[in-house]
């Protein structure tokens, strides 16, 4: 296996998108990556996608992609592992170069989502979820994360302020962020006081609905060098685990397996620890889901996640900064895009380029994307080489 | 030459369903609707109530602060979405019963909210153009949201009419200005008894992005900024979304809250901005400059600058004047009641 470098990210202002159709959002971020890199062309590309077809009624993404960028006829795969695309389009993108199989390699994410009403959106989001037994009861994803919710504030006394907590430092990273979709900060009260969606998630709780891409250039390290960008940042581990995909299904719902099995992997293969690490970007798709996931991760020990975000452990100037980039909750969800929005984030902290909310002396960052109710993770440990 | 308005009316029903009268039937959080809306009650039309009755009052109001002569209308536009028939004007039931007919031209419009200021600027033009000694313009709805939608807690009822004329105007028409794209945020099809919206992109894309270009058009097209402006009305789809375009214009709430009735009274569509323009026309003074600027899904924006004038002291009191008609006696009904006065409730025939 070679070594591999990320060479070049791209991602364009993340909202509601009104004027600009799914292909013209990914077009712009994969060019960004592909000027960034410094290169004139790629060899193969990966595009996370969750659902072109609900969404903007468009499948096929591989080949239509590659057609957009100019590059066809290069071989264009779509990766679908849900709200995991974008990790899951990386690591193959990834595993192309480590294997020799390709050199310069596109990794991107895309999704469209206003273009569908509030309850389209919803329908094509809880595709994600198990159709036959959860989606047929009715039940949609925030009610599968309050149940979540429930049984980790039940079973370790996680309380609804520590779950705010979460969103206010998201919030206040995501105000130091030019491409975030929502920009404002807020506070505990307000979190606390915004519409019941399904108790004890409200809608401050909530990542949003967002359009947007988010595209990477990766090649081999040693390619890279001789590219002469500096920092090199390099792929020090990937990993992808699957768990259940109904909640029933699994033994203990205040925990994400798939993320605790990607965690133990990534960490062998990087050959680092959590103290090692100088930030991670996780999967808020709700405030309870940054808490759990902060465990899974080793972070903190199971049911102190909620305290540990309170205590501004998690914050930008904390001991382990998690979701400098604002998170999925301010930054935004654009579901298939959001896992290389992280990578691109991942990226830009380890050059030293992220501005004012730029961790210091970030060396290892950790990158965690997960699909439903994290039924898959994909986890990623990169480094300032 | 100048042109403008020469008498108006407003009419508001009497009765009203609060906003938690609606929340405790669907589930849904009052409070947070409150806050969301800036809306805490809406007015209902009564069964034997439409657009063309009460365009009728309006217009009624209108003939007694004009003191004109209703034969001597010629022209009588009524815009509203909620013409009681599909085919067959509301128009000639209205200019009959004020006794404008026969010589006189007519049609129905209908551009979402906007068909009102569109009528009103096809009056001003007649007159401008020599072609009628005074036009009547009306904008009226009896708008419905379907049930449980974020509409049925705004939806009302009211009217606004307007006569316009080239002497003894209460009101100078200063400048107009129009601002229309194809934006489709809000529609309802043939045979479709509730309309469908595009949920957010009711916002920026379409409520903002025109009433924000027409009310800027209109000013830099008329050499006015808002501080040569004594009052303005918006559109008022929600209580929100008007004192957030002032802001954004640079209007400061004082100059807005006298033709700010969606609060109380709820989204009137075509009547909404026109409405809001009479309850201003109730206080302003001579020589106060009113700004209005009404929005249509579909989307456009109807913008005029009007100035008040000596004349307008005499005729405010000469009709019942709209907040009053809007604070005076309220009937508060509850959701069955309006169920039944809106025609919600729909029986199986055998």
């Amino acid at each position: 296996m070679r070594e591999v470098a990320v060479i070049g990210v791209g991602m364009n202002s993340w909202g509601e998108l009104w004027e600009k159709s799914h292909r013209a959002i990914w077009t712009e971020a994969a060019l960004q990556a592909i000027e960034d890199a410094g290169v004139d062309h790629v060899d193969a590309m990966y595009v996370g996608c969750m659902s072109g077809g609900l969404f903007v009624g468009q499948e096929h993404l591989g080949a239509l992609l590659s057609d957009q960028l100019g590059m066809g006829p290069i071989p264009g795969t779509r990766v679908e592992s849900a709200c995991a695309s974008g990790g899951l389009s990386f690591r193959h993108a990834y595993m192309a170069v480590a294997s020799g199989m390709h050199d310069v390699v596109l990794a991107t994410g895309v999704e469209k989502m206003t273009d569908v009403d509030g309850a389209a959106a919803t329908y094509a989001l809880s595709t994600a979820a198990d159709q036959e037994y959860e989606c047929y009861n009715g039940i949609t994803f925030p009610g599968l994360y309050a149940m979540m919710a429930n049984v980790h504030m039940n079973k370790y006394g996680t309380t609804r302020e520590q779950l705010a907590a979460v969103a206010v430092k998201n919030h206040d990273n995501g105000s130091l962020n030019p491409l975030a979709q929502f920009r404002g900060k807020v506070t505990a009260e307000q979190v606390m006081n915004s519409v019941m969606v399904a108790d004890p998630l409200r809608v401050l709780d909530c990542s949003p609905i967002t359009d947007g891409a988010a595209a990477v250039v990766v090649a081999p390290l040693d390619m890279a060098r001789s590219m002469a960008r500096s920092p090199l940042v390099r792929v020090a581990a990937s990993a992808h685990a699957t768990d259940a995909i109904a909640l029933h299904d699994r033994e203990d719902l205040a925990v994400l397996s798939s993320t605790e099995k990607a965690a133990e992997g990534a960490y062998r293969q990087a050959g680092v620890g959590t103290s090692d690490l100088s930030f991670c970007e996780v999967h808020d798709c709700f405030t309870i889901a940054e808490i759990m996931v902060s465990e899974a991760l080793g972070l903190f020990d199971r049911g102190s996640g909620g305290a540990a975000a309170a205590s501004g452990a998690t914050a930008l100037d904390g001991k382990i900064p998690i979701n400098p980039s604002g998170g999925l909750k301010s930054k935004g969800h654009p579901v298939g895009a959001t896992g290389i929005a992280q990578i691109r984030e991942a990226v830009l902290q380890l050059r030293g380029e992220c501005g004012d909310r730029q961790v210091q002396n970030a060396r290892y960052g950790l990158t965690q994307n997960m699909g439903g109710t994290g039924a898959s993770s994909v986890i990623h440990i990169f480094e300032r080489a | 030459m100048e042109i403008g308005i020469v008498g108006y009316g407003a009419y508001v029903p009497r009765h009203r369903i609060k906003l938690e009268e609606i929340a405790k039937i669907w589930g849904a959080d009052a409070p947070s609707y409150k806050r969301g809306l800036m809306l805490h009650e809406k007015s209902v039309p009564t069964p034997d109530q439409d657009t063309i009755t009460m365009s009728v009052e309006a217009t009624r109001h209108a003939l007694r602060r004009s003191g004109i002569d209703p034969a001597r209308i010629g022209a009588v536009y009524v815009g509203s979405e909620s013409h009681p028939y599909a085919v067959k004007p509301s128009g000639t039931v209205v200019a009959e019963a004020i006794g404008a007919t026969p010589e006189v031209h007519c049609a129905d419009l209908e551009f979402a909210c906007k068909a009102g200021s569109e009528g009103m600027f096809l009056g001003l033009s007649l007159v401008k153009a020599g072609e009628v000694d005074f036009a009547l313009a009306i904008g009226a709805d009896t708008s419905q949201g379907a049930p449980g939608d974020a509409l049925e807690y705004s939806a009302s009822a009211g009217a606004a009419a307007f006569l316009f004329g080239k002497d003894n105007l209460l009101a100078v028409c200063e400048e107009t200005y129009s601002f229309m794209t194809d934006t489709p945020d809000f529609w309802r099809r043939e045979y479709q008894f509730y309309p469908r919206h595009a949920g957010r992109f009711t916002g920026e894309p379409a409520y903002f992005k025109h009433v924000s270009s027409c009310a800027q058009g209109l000013m830099k097209k008329a050499g006015l900024t808002p501080d040569d402006l004594q009052w303005a009305v918006f559109h008022q789809p929600n209580g929100k979304f008007p004192l957030k375009v002032s802001q954004r214009l640079g209007f400061p709430k004082e100059k807005v809250e006298q033709g700010w009735l969606c609060p109380t009274l709820g989204n009137t569509y075509s009547g909404s901005s026109p409405m809001g323009l009479t309850a201003i026309l109730d206080v302003a003074k001579p020589g106060d400059r009113i700004l209005m600027v009404s929005y249509g899904s579909g989307a456009g924006s109807d913008g005029f600058i009007w100035r008040v004038t000596d004349a307008i002291a005499a005729v405010q009191n000469a009709a019942p004047k709209t907040r009053d008609q809007l604070e005076n006696q309220p009937i508060y009904i509850d959701y069955g009641t309006y169920a039944k006065f809106r025609g919600k409730i729909k029986t199986l025939k055998t």
